[in-house]
């Protein structure tokens, strides 16, 4: 069976990867955003997921307003990189994994979400970036990747409640499948950003610990934020959270948060950085009660480190 | 038709793309979206209002292009995805749209970023309705959004 192991949480500003491309990681400016990966970049490469579902939202590149899916679903064999007007960013082409995903698709629209399903999609730097800040910049991405593109440009994006529910049926479809793999899923976007409009600049780093503390504590009552609330304490832009609640609602109701990293600003956005584990995953996989007993004592102290056992 | 009245019309600074500009900037947005060519980029730069006409543009709408207008043309149904564009076009780095939207210069902007960004205080609201139980807004202002760097850095 599928297990979706763990969810990360991070932005994805489009200069993180224009820092990367043009070889400016050393600056301090941006070795202040990139070592808060490095620990995240340590537990990816222990953690060795087969698939990451990649919740994101597409920048006027694979979409234009031709076409406004508010769920999109990419069930291609491949993702290439999309040329967002400076030539492709120079990351390896993804790999999708089309089965796992077309189960995907077929469970949760029978569970009535109605989702768009793509099956040749460019993917720009919502999805990119983060990929590159968990897994660095490696010649063939370690792993699959499902994209699932979330209209949060135009107004009304999904509600976070309908986020957090789709959350919560991708894991239903994930564990419904019989091959044995493990899937990580990203939620990317925010923090708090407004990058238009005489307002553009806000940055709300009190919101932005409030979300992250009860995306771990407390994710229901997230799901109950209205969009005004979002747009108006996170910035026009903030509203890119919600896809946040995606992640947290295909995770277990009471999960680890193994590592956090919260930066202000990159470029015109307050970056953050989450990483929560299922607990479930030490208590079936292993006999080894007590060490998953410290490991979860372990958990329950401040977060802001990596907690995570080694699992295999 | 007037626009109808919203909610977060009462955001300050804010020109939320919600369906309706959506409609409305059509035009806008493809014309943006135009220029990720560079045959459409040499096009336009050849003669900006000639190449206009390609696109279902309101008179309004083609002149705050012209002009580099870049609120208005949000006010008008463009989206910032996608005035970037016009922007890339011009040669400008974001920061640089991002500091004429907010009527300062670039330097300043630069600077309030990395003094922690624009405060929420005093930027919630036109009214001074918004007022956020979560945050325990302090502030009742409805002042206009101005530069206001938080003090504060984490």
């Amino acid at each position: 069976m599928a297990t979706i192991i763990a969810g990360v949480g991070s932005s994805h500003v489009p200069a993180i990867g224009a820092a990367l491309d043009n070889g400016k990681t050393e600056e301090p400016y941006w070795k202040r955003v990139f070592s808060g990966f490095e620990k995240s970049k340590d537990w990816m490469a222990k953690t060795k997921p087969d698939v990451a579902i990649v919740v994101y939202n597409d920048h006027a590149s694979a979409f234009s307003v031709d076409i406004i899916p508010t769920f999109a679903l990419g069930c291609a064999a491949e993702f290439p990189p999309a040329d967002e007007g400076w030539g492709p960013r120079p990351v390896p082409v993804l790999k999708g994994h089309p089965e796992l995903a077309a189960h995907i698709a077929q469970s949760v629209i029978l569970d009535e979400f109605d989702l768009t399903v793509v099956n040749k999609m460019e993917v720009d730097h919502g999805l990119t970036v983060p990929m590159n800040l968990l897994f660095g910049t490696p010649k063939e991405w370690p792993c699959r990747v499902i994209p699932l593109a979330v209209n949060v440009v135009m107004y009304p994006p999904p509600t976070g409640h309908r986020c957090y529910m789709l959350g919560r049926a991708i894991r239903k479809a994930v564990e419904s499948y019989p091959e044995d793999l493990k899937v990580v899923i990203f939620g990317t976007g925010g923090l708090s950003h407004q990058i238009s409009g005489p307002r553009a600049g806000l940055i709300n780093s009190k919101w932005d610990k409030s979300f992250l503390d009860n995306l771990t504590k407390d994710p229901k009552k997230l799901t109950r934020i209205p969009h005004l609330d979002y747009m108006r304490e996170a910035g026009a832009e903030g509203i890119e959270m919600v896809m946040w609640l995606i992640m947290r609602g295909a995770l277990d109701d009471k999960v680890d948060e193994v590592y956090r990293f919260y930066t202000v600003p990159a470029s015109n956005t307050a970056v953050g950085h989450i990483i929560l584990e299922n607990r479930r995953k030490a208590a079936s996989k292993s006999k080894r009660a007590p060490a998953a007993k410290s490991r979860q004592a372990a958990a329950r102290k401040p977060a802001h480190r990596i907690a995570s056992k080694g699992q295999r | 038709m007037a626009r109808a009245q919203h909610d977060y019309d009462d955001i300050p600074g804010t020109f939320v793309f919600d369906a309706e500009r959506s409609r409305q900037g059509y035009g806008i947005n493809m014309f943006c979206m135009s220029l990720m060519k560079d045959e459409n980029r040499k096009a336009f730069k050849a003669n900006e209002a000639e190449y206009l006409k390609r696109f279902n543009l309101t008179s309004e709408q083609t002149e705050a292009i012209l002009k580099r207008d870049y609120n208005r043309m949000l006010e008008l149904g463009g989206n910032i995805y996608f005035t970037a564009k016009l922007g890339a076009t011009d040669g400008h780095s974001f920061q640089h749209l991002a500091a004429l939207m907010t009527g300062s210069s670039q330097q300043d902007y630069a600077a309030m970023m990395l003094s922690g960004g624009r405060s929420v205080e005093g930027n919630r609201s036109k009214s001074g309705k918004g007022k956020s139980a979560k945050s325990k807004s302090k502030s009742k202002s409805k002042s206009k959004p101005k530069p206001k760097p938080s003090a504060k850095r984490k």
